[in-house]
């Protein structure tokens, strides 16, 4: 009888042994795996990186990322390689980003404290066409939108990049922000209301700071996307002194001179730095703000 | 709730209810205020513009023409029956096509397996989002375009590696069969923005279902058959539906991978980039128009038809 207790015992641990070790076998394989997987992700960026540095007649002749022989020649060249010197086109995409974030924050909050705080006639059809221009192609406004803006003589200005921006079109972030409101709790409304506050000051000195990490999300995405809209400025913007860097990076795919690629690389490093700062600062909004809009 | 879980409750309950509420109303002229930047815009920039392309594409719309001096001849269907006959036309739809059906389910199927094995709480968890969410945030812009231009070039990276075992490969860039492929890698390659939303509704499936049915028996592949996955339809589902309306969108990477050609021999050319030439190098508006309103319509069909599918897969738990 004892006997038989030990040995179920003993075959019992010796089981649940080899499946801890099977199951660290497991995670060991996931994580070569994982490890394989991101190289794999970042491999192309490293490289761009790396072959910015190579003098150019080396960029391709020897593709390994791991050199000896680096230059900043490619940024000095590349700086003035095109029509305008690079950073005309780095503040042009600064201005562009700047009025849109603006134009996002003050326009999306106010639609978004009317649709997650107030009660008014036709909420529920206005809210309804809300969600439906998220999902609405661009193309089918282009032309009419593109002839409004060229009778208004605003072609080669950047209104028509930020002014429609101040109007909430981006409605994306409108839902984003009705999301966060609804989650605030009731009683800080509640007790701003028994206060004597009117709507106004509420949005503004309750709302507007309670919702933070939602302004937060939405600068940082308006950032991101600002910065690497191609479209807008490509069929906007003509004088090469206007360019945003988009467009501007696109002059080394037109130039005759396309053996350069040193300097097209440099700059393209150039031109994603901001955009991997933003990622870097923001990344805690740009996961949290995607899953409280994704979620079921 | 997603975008699409807040139509779906206004489309049930406007069913369910065959009449609006009365509700009390006591903001409206408050919430008018507050909403009137939105509604400018969404009359100016929005609706009437709709409106407005609708009408143009049945005319004639010179975009060098003002509309104000020289109205653009009314054509009725003209520009539709051309565009039907049209063989560019066609080849952008079906390059576009191909595109969407090819690289959507893809790129998912990848966010949805890595968000998979990225278990709560691992070593390593938050490396390992960062590394795959970064493309995707750097995937539209115009540098990383270029860069793949470099990396699928004849003497590209690609090709580099291929060397390496002996394979002399073609410059997949500048190949007709292979350069639609290589903008679709591109769009795999950002798979990190729908797996920070797969992540996210994991982490939201509460542990003690898997507990539950731990005790019951249930193993690994079981538990993710009978509450992983089906808790995770309604995600998947908004992932594949706003994911293939923006695939049809793509223009950036089309425009600099293929120099703004849409080559070779016309393989990149896709609907936004034929649409953009038409209307602003060719100056046909009324055609743009046409086209941009044929896409709306095949967008509303894929989405629909998704929309009718998921009663057969999607798991609502309300």
């Amino acid at each position: 009888m004892t006997t038989e207790t030990v040995t179920t015992e003993r075959v019992h641990t010796r089981s649940s042994a080899s499946y801890r070790a099977r199951s660290r076998m497991f995670s060991v394989l996931k994580h070569v795996g994982l490890i394989a997987a991101s190289a794999l992700m970042v491999y192309p960026l490293i490289w761009l990186v790396v072959s910015s540095f190579k003098p150019n007649d080396q960029i391709f002749r020897d593709l390994s990322i791991f050199t000896t022989n680096l230059t900043i020649e490619n940024y000095i060249n590349g700086w003035n390689d095109l029509q305008a010197p690079f950073s005309t086109f780095l503040l042009n995409s600064t201005v562009l980003s700047v009025g849109a974030i603006i134009g996002n924050l003050v326009s999306c909050s106010l639609a978004a404290y009317a649709f997650g705080r107030l009660k008014f006639r036709g909420r529920t059809l206005l809210f309804a066409i809300m969600l439906a221009t998220i999902m609405l192609p661009f193309q089918v406004v282009l032309v009419p939108q593109f002839t409004i803006f060229k009778e208004l003589g605003w072609l080669n200005t950047f209104l028509p990049l930020i002014v429609p921006k101040f109007l909430a079109t981006d409605a994306f972030f409108v839902f984003l922000m009705v999301q966060f409101i609804r989650a605030l709790p009731k009683e800080i409304f509640e007790a701003a209301r028994i206060d004597g506050a009117g709507h106004f000051r509420t949005y503004l000195q309750i709302t507007v700071p309670l919702m933070i990490p939602a302004l937060a999300t939405t600068a940082i995405f308006t950032f991101i996307w600002t910065w690497s809209d191609f479209f807008g400025p490509l069929i906007y913007l003509r004088i090469p002194e206007m360019f945003p860097v988009s467009v501007a990076l696109k002059g080394f795919l037109d130039s005759q001179s396309s053996s350069d690629f040193g300097s097209m690389f440099a700059m393209s490093v150039v031109s994603l730095i901001p955009l991997f700062v933003a990622f870097l600062v923001g990344q805690k909004y740009l996961i949290k703000g995607f899953a409280t809009t994704g979620i079921k | 709730m997603s975008s699409l879980g807040e139509l779906r409750t206004i489309a049930l309950s406007a069913r369910r209810t065959g009449q609006r509420q009365k509700e009390r109303a006591p903001d409206n002229l408050a919430a008018y205020l507050f909403l009137l930047p939105w509604l400018i815009g969404i009359v100016v920039f929005t609706i009437g513009p709709m409106l407005a392309s609708l009408y143009l594409s049945f005319t004639d719309y010179n975009l060098l023409k003002s509309p104000l001096t020289n109205p653009p001849d009314f054509i009725g269907v003209d520009n539709y029956v051309e565009m039907l006959g049209d063989a560019a036309f066609w080849n952008s739809f079906r390059v576009t096509v191909t595109y969407v059906v090819v690289s959507v389910p893809l790129q998912l199927g990848l966010a949805l397996g890595l968000a998979l094995l990225l278990d709560r709480g691992m070593r390593g968890l938050s490396f390992y989002r960062s590394v795959f969410y970064l493309p995707s945030l750097l995937g539209g812009s115009v540098a990383i375009a270029i860069l793949w231009r470099q990396v699928f070039g004849k003497e590209g990276l690609v090709n580099g590696f291929l060397a390496l075992f002996g394979i002399d490969a073609p410059g997949w860039i500048g190949h007709p069969d292979y350069a639609l492929g290589t903008i679709i890698i591109l769009h795999i390659w950002t798979f990190g923005s729908p797996m920070v939303i797969f992540l996210a509704g994991l982490r939201q499936i509460p542990e003690m279902y898997h507990e539950a049915a731990s005790v019951d028996g249930a193993g690994r592949v079981r538990r993710f058959f009978s509450i992983t996955l089906p808790l995770l339809t309604p995600i998947i589902f908004f992932n594949l539906v706003l994911q293939i309306i923006f695939a049809f969108q793509t223009f950036t990477q089309a425009y600099v991978v293929s120099g703004g050609t849409g080559g070779p021999a016309d393989s990149t050319m896709f609907y936004t980039l034929f649409l953009y030439r038409t209307g602003f190098l060719e100056y046909d508006m009324g055609y743009a128009s046409a086209m941009a309103w044929f896409l709306l319509i095949v967008i509303a069909a894929f989405t629909a038809f998704n929309f009718w599918l998921s009663k057969f897969w999607v798991f609502y738990d309300d």
